[in-house]
């Protein structure tokens, strides 16, 4: 068991490689480590963030869903009403309508019953004029005659 | 070397590293026996040690640093996990250790986790197969586990043992650490008891575990030298040492990373012990 400068020389190498490791193998390797350890935890933590976002998004859409057929509903029942109120309306415009025609159509009648009873009796007070004058084959005072002719046309 | 084997002069030469020094009349040479390399005494260098330790080192550092420049934070893949894995393991250690602050512990375990454990592993290969190699090619002497060489484990003990003094003069500061040496655990006109135990205490530290390293590397050498010299001991001991150093192999496995963890598991507790405010 000799002791001799092979002690020495292995401090030196144990030195020697020591600085190496921690010059250049520990730091890169421990920050790879770190580093990764970090990148895992975030990953999991925006898994997590995810998940809560999609249920949150499940409920949200759950209530606009009830939302827009609430909203579909009431616009259906409105167009009902809508509907019947318009058919109600047109009805009411036919009627008045029709009455409205009708009225007219009457009024159109009575005057040319008038006009026609008119036109009758003057072509009978001149008809009547024509057979007495043919009648009597005689002057009449014409004049004095009309008169007595037209009181009575007037009464006819 | 096959022809002339004797049991002592295989276990001899089995246990003499390659060694380049100093002769006593002055000039450096290879020592080519082992009285030679007795005379040289401490102007000496266990060429084998070095060369295999460093090698391993450059082996293990250049394998992290590959690993290290390419690591992504993404899916980590083939030796990126491997390397995380060593890494997460020491950091973990550390933590769980040390209670202070230290940008040096981390890295200076995981090295002397790894490169301990890569030179015990030398001890896996098969006893001849390297020195028998070299002993063809003209090398006299080759020992491939450089922990089983009580001049690695001592040199690497060392350092950490200048840590730990460096450690406690930066954050006891002198009077700190003097005090914590003259005046505990018995009352201070004790004095001189104190220092002599504290002082045993505080060389024992680097002496275990440079002496714990290397004595279970070197008995487990010396197992398998003594099951290869089975097999030069006729067939039916040959056949019993081949199951031998297979259980031996398989068992020394388990000390191989033992004691690798221990080395820097104790280097954690005494450099934390250091920089610790205590009583």
């Amino acid at each position: 068991m000799n002791i001799n400068l092979t002690l020495i020389m292995q401090s030196i190498s144990f030195v020697l490689f020591v600085w190496f490791c921690m010059r250049f193998v520990w730091p890169p390797m421990i920050a790879a480590l770190t580093q990764r350890k970090k990148q895992i935890s975030d990953g999991l933590a925006a898994a997590d963030k995810g998940l809560k976002a999609e249920a949150e998004a499940m409920v949200q859409a759950e209530t606009d869903i009830a939302a827009a057929k609430s909203q579909a509903n009431e616009i259906i029942s409105k167009a009902e009403k809508r509907g019947s109120e318009i058919v109600d309306e047109a009805k009411a415009d036919a009627k008045a309508e029709a009455d409205r025609i009708l009225v007219a159509a009457n009024a159109e009648i009575d005057q040319e019953f008038n006009r026609a009873k008119e036109q009758l009796r003057t072509q009978v007070a001149s008809i009547v004029i024509q057979g007495a004058e043919k009648v009597l084959e005689k002057e009449i005072d014409e004049k004095a005659h009309t008169d007595i002719v037209n009181k009575l046309v007037a009464e006819i | 070397m096959a022809s002339e084997i004797t049991p002592k002069g295989y276990i001899e030469h089995h246990l003499t590293n390659l060694t380049y020094g100093q002769f006593p009349d002055g000039h450096w040479g290879w020592a080519t026996n082992v009285a030679e390399v007795k005379q040289m005494g401490f102007m000496a260098i266990h060429v084998d040690s070095v060369l295999f330790a460093v090698l391993l080192g450059v082996g293990f550092s250049f394998f992290f640093y590959k690993v290290a420049k390419k690591a992504s934070t993404g899916v980590p893949q083939g030796f990126q996990n491997f390397c995380e894995w060593v890494i997460e393991f020491i950091d973990n250690s550390v933590r769980g250790s040390f209670t202070g602050k230290s940008n040096l512990i981390a890295p200076l375990s995981l090295t002397i986790f790894f490169w301990i454990m890569l030179m015990n592993m030398m001890d896996l290969i098969p006893i001849d197969w390297i020195p028998h190699l070299a002993y063809s090619m003209g090398i006299p002497f080759l020992k491939v586990v450089p922990t089983a060489d009580i001049n690695v484990t001592l040199g690497m003990s060392m350092t950490v043992f200048i840590l730990i003094l460096f450690y406690s003069f930066k954050f006891k500061g002198p009077g700190g650490f003097f005090s914590e040496l003259a005046f505990q655990p018995f009352p201070k006109w004790l004095m001189p008891a104190n220092l002599i135990l504290e002082g045993i205490n505080l060389i024992a530290k680097p002496i275990s575990l440079a002496l714990r390293l290397f004595g279970n590397l070197y008995a487990g050498e010396m197992i398998f030298i003594l099951i290869a010299l089975l097999y030069s001991a006729g067939w039916v001991l040959a056949g019993a040492g081949v199951f031998l150093q297979l259980g031996w192999a398989i068992f020394h496995i388990f000390i191989i990373m033992l004691q690798a963890f221990i080395f820097m598991t104790l280097t954690i507790v005494y450099l934390d012990m250091a920089q610790q405010e205590h009583h």
